[in-house]
């Protein structure tokens, strides 16, 4: 019987990639010369699962990469030699180049096999450094010299029931044929007649010899899931002295420690998410008392008189507390801890700031702060974008900021907490702040604003978010390479959030992002167009105000403008681009309801507002198509459908209706 | 797995070898009999309001909750520019479902259900150019039953995400 391995790799990954960040964030809290051996031993551990998992599923190049990073961290954890900064960052490279070989293996591409070689190399000469430093270091366990050619003899004899612990021993001795030259033969003296032959069972033994410069406790680790579940005896050949490792089993019939753990969901769901089991037993907890008031209210139904009214009134509001608990704990669900997109920004501060010669100091808080797995799957990206950004723009050199009376290492701050429904994030740095004049005279190059037009400060802030623009003044490898603040801030749009800035010359920038907690769940503003109902998305309106005709300005051929204050904004009747036929074309009749797309104001035009709700988002996607001008869909409380507006492609549909039968182009006066 | 188990056999592709009996739903649309096979329908519904979706073609009624779900509906009068008229208490949407690429559900607007009946592969007719102003392209075959014409639907592509637009 062969078990589809394939089916655990998802899991192998997930679980590898987890490995990778723990091994990541215990090296960058290990400063040069430290003992914490709790540390060493954390990060040892995650590079040996790596390494077992790698080979039980044949991924022969990761497991042998990683037995040589297991090695020197092996010889750090027995004190054979100290931690240095150097090979801080030799071990930073080998994580690396380990991520991006479990990446090609996920992929199913090649890896850089250059790289994997070169880092590899570097760590054998490490590792060959260390016999000259350290020769008197404890000795490896057998005792044996490790570089010299042996020979072992291995009788590897199964309990019947192997196979059914998941284990297969095809891949334990591809596993040891990399270890040496392998030769295998099975013994099948204890195979029964067909007829008595159980189809599951192992009846196979082996003998095997490997020859190769390998310790025996190399040979009995590829044995480690099994050790239970056989007969093992691992004999040096000509070294007579014999090392029987012998492990019987416990009891028959238990299943020893799989490869990996079983999955938690199927391989085929792609993405899987990671519950603590309280936030499930609460659930459970809630579905409980939810199923008591549901029980409850059908009594009540059965038989119900009007002097029950208040019972009745007691179940709905129970129901109600019930519903609202279980929306929260299902929502507890995919919420994870930002710490997880935090993670990954004290490694690139730690080499961003070697690579330009600063010195920051990484203040990180609210990690515990928690939002959607999808959100935050989102803002990883736009959040290293800047950090990225406050090292290279905001934060000075060390010579610059003691010039400047400020300590010669920076603060970069990021603070996560919770505010209503969102979630704040700050990235703040005390660098130089923004240079007002650098960027007005930079958007003018670009042609972006006209030479001697006066801008607030805030307008000029607004020009960092310009598609194109960069004030590094040389294209760095650090920023500055046209992916810029434009594609941060669509970014944090797509996800219905909001990014400001707020920056004193020479005290430092702080950058806001407001984010919904989840993209499944969000507060909406029913409105009537044309009869039928849709939802805008409160985080995208302003304020709605009445029209009066004097705030109307009709361009000849350019449509309308309202005049909102000081400023001119695009009216969009919203029956024009969605071709429905209006109730009513009186402008006064109806509301204009002020939204913010993209920095630009614009005002809709609709029948008459509702009331604001919570609705759940439903995709258009799931049976249909996605339909430009609606984001999704919600079902209101009537059992109604009802489309969810998506303001950028509302305006993306008025500037193509414009063009059409209604040429206008919204001008900001 | 679950994929699979719910992917239907084409009923043209099974005329060629032995008979086998296949349920059909029938139905009327302006005096014509269809039928789809009987797997295909998840459940007949009547007649409900259902929301427009703005700069869609006419044949898309609007999308419909099914039990939390967001369905399109389409009207298969006008999808087979047949003339239109008023929903009655006879009007049912036939909730279907559709493979194409991935397996959707759509609503289908008829003007009333008829029967279940089954039908022997081996009566099946190709499809003829079919004067009556019907799209043959959408007619997978024809069979009869007690006497009447029927005209098979190819749901696929009447329902096609390029056809719903």
């Amino acid at each position: 019987m062969t078990i589809d391995v394939t089916q655990f790799h998802p899991v192998f990954f997930e679980e590898s990639f987890e490995g990778l960040e723990l091994m990541e964030t215990g090296l960058l809290q290990l400063p040069p010369g430290s003992s914490d051996t709790e540390q060493i031993n954390s990060i040892f551990r995650a590079a040996h699962s790596i390494k077992g998992g790698a080979g039980s599923f044949g991924f022969r190049a990761i497991s042998d990469f990683t037995h040589g990073l297991e090695t020197l961290l092996d010889e750090l954890r027995n004190g054979q030699r100290s931690i240095t900064a150097e090979l801080t960052a030799l071990l930073l490279q080998a994580v690396d180049v380990l991520r991006e070989m479990l990446l090609a293996e996920q992929h199913g591409v090649a890896s850089d096999n250059a790289r994997v070689s070169e880092v590899s190399r570097q760590l054998q000469s490490q590792l060959a450094l260390a016999t000259d430093c350290a020769p008197e270091a404890e000795p490896p366990l057998s005792g044996a010299s490790s570089s010299a050619e042996r020979h072992w003899h291995i009788q590897f004899r199964p309990f019947r029931h192997l196979m059914q612990t998941g284990n297969d021993p095809l891949l334990l001795f591809r596993q040891l044929a990399t270890l040496g030259e392998l030769t295998v033969s099975a013994d099948t003296s204890a195979m029964p007649g067909f007829v008595d032959l159980e189809p599951e069972d192992c009846y196979l033994s082996w003998s095997l010899r490997l020859s190769g410069a390998v310790e025996q406790a190399e040979i009995a680790e590829v044995f480690d899931w099994v050790e239970d579940d056989c007969e093992l005896e691992i004999t040096a050949l000509e070294a007579n002295e014999i090392v029987a490792v012998t492990a019987p089993a416990e009891s028959i019939g238990r299943a020893g420690p799989q490869p990996g753990k079983t999955p938690v969901q199927s391989a085929a769901a792609g993405s899987s998410i990671r519950v603590a089991t309280d936030k499930v037993d609460s659930l459970i907890d809630l579905v409980g008392e939810l199923v008591i008031t549901q029980s409850m209210l059908s009594q009540l139904g059965e038989d119900f008189a009007m002097e029950r009214l208040s019972q009745l009134r007691d179940g709905l509001e129970a129901l109600e507390r019930n519903t609202r608990q279980l929306q929260e704990g299902i929502m507890g669900i995919r919420m994870l801890p930002i710490s997880f997109s935090f993670n990954r920004l004290p490694r690139l501060v730690h080499d961003l700031s070697a690579k330009m010669g600063k010195q920051v100091e990484l203040r990180l808080s609210g990690g515990q702060t928690e939002l959607d797995k999808t959100v935050m799957e989102k803002i990883g990206d736009p959040l290293v974008h800047l950090v990225r950004n406050s090292l290279d723009h905001g934060l000075e050199t060390p010579a610059v900021r003691q010039a400047a009376g400020k300590p010669a290492i920076g603060v970069l701050q990021l603070n996560a907490y919770h505010q209503g429904g969102n979630i704040v994030i700050e990235i703040s740095d005390d660098g130089a702040g923004l240079d007002a004049q650098k960027i007005l005279a930079t958007a003018q190059q670009r042609g972006l604003v006209t030479a001697g037009e006066m801008l607030s400060r805030e307008q000029i802030h607004e020009l960092i978010f310009m598609p194109g623009f960069s004030t590094a003044e040389a294209v760095s490898d650090v920023s500055g390479r046209g992916v810029g603040m434009d594609v941060v801030r669509k970014n944090i749009y797509s996800l219905g959030g909001q990014i400001e800035l707020q920056s004193e010359p020479g005290i430092g920038s702080t950058f806001i992002i407001r984010l919904p907690l989840t993209l499944a769940i969000m507060d909406g503003q029913s409105i009537t167009v044309a009869g039928e109902r849709f939802i805008i998305p409160l985080i995208a309106i302003v304020e709605s105000v009445e029209i009066k005709p004097e705030d109307i300005k009709s361009v000849a051929g350019k449509g309308e403008l309202f005049k909102l204050r000081e400023q001119y904004i695009p009216l969009i009747r919203l029956y024009q681009v969605f071709n429905l036929s209006p109730e009513q074309t009186e402008l006064t009749a109806g509301l204009l309801v002020i939204v913010e797309s993209e920095g630009q104001l614009l005002g809709l035009f609709v029948d008459d507002l509702l009331g604001q709700q919570q609705v759940v988002i439903k995709s258009l996607e799931t049976n249909y198509r996605k339909v430009t001008g609606f984001s999704g869909a919600t079902i209101l409380g009537d059992g109604a459908v009802a489309l969810i507006l998506d303001v950028p492609g509302i305006l993306a549909l008025y500037r193509d209706d414009s063009g059409l039968s209604h040429p206008t182009r919204g001008q900001a006066a | 797995m679950s994929q699979d188990s719910m992917i239907m056999h084409d009923p043209l592709s099974s005329s060629d070898s032995q008979p086998v009996h296949q349920q059909y739903l029938t139905f009327s649309v302006a005096d014509e009999l269809f039928a789809v096979e009987i797997l295909r329908v998840e459940e007949i519904r009547g007649w409900d309001r259902v929301t427009r979706v703005p700069n869609t073609p006419d044949h898309l009624c609007g999308l419909m909750n099914l039990r939390g779900s967001i369905v399109p509906v389409v009207d298969l009068r006008r999808r087979l520019m047949m003339p239109i008229i008023d929903y009655s208490a006879t009007t049912v949407v036939i909730v279907l479902k559709v493979v194409d690429g991935r397996q959707r559900t759509v609503g289908l607007v008829v003007d009333a259900v008829a029967d279940a009946c089954q039908i022997d592969s081996a009566q099946l007719q190709t499809t003829p150019e079919l004067g009556r102003g019907i799209d043959s392209r959408f007619i997978s075959g024809l069979a009869e039953n007690d006497g009447a014409m029927l005209m098979l639907l190819d749901i696929d592509r009447l329902l096609s995400l390029e056809a719903l637009g």
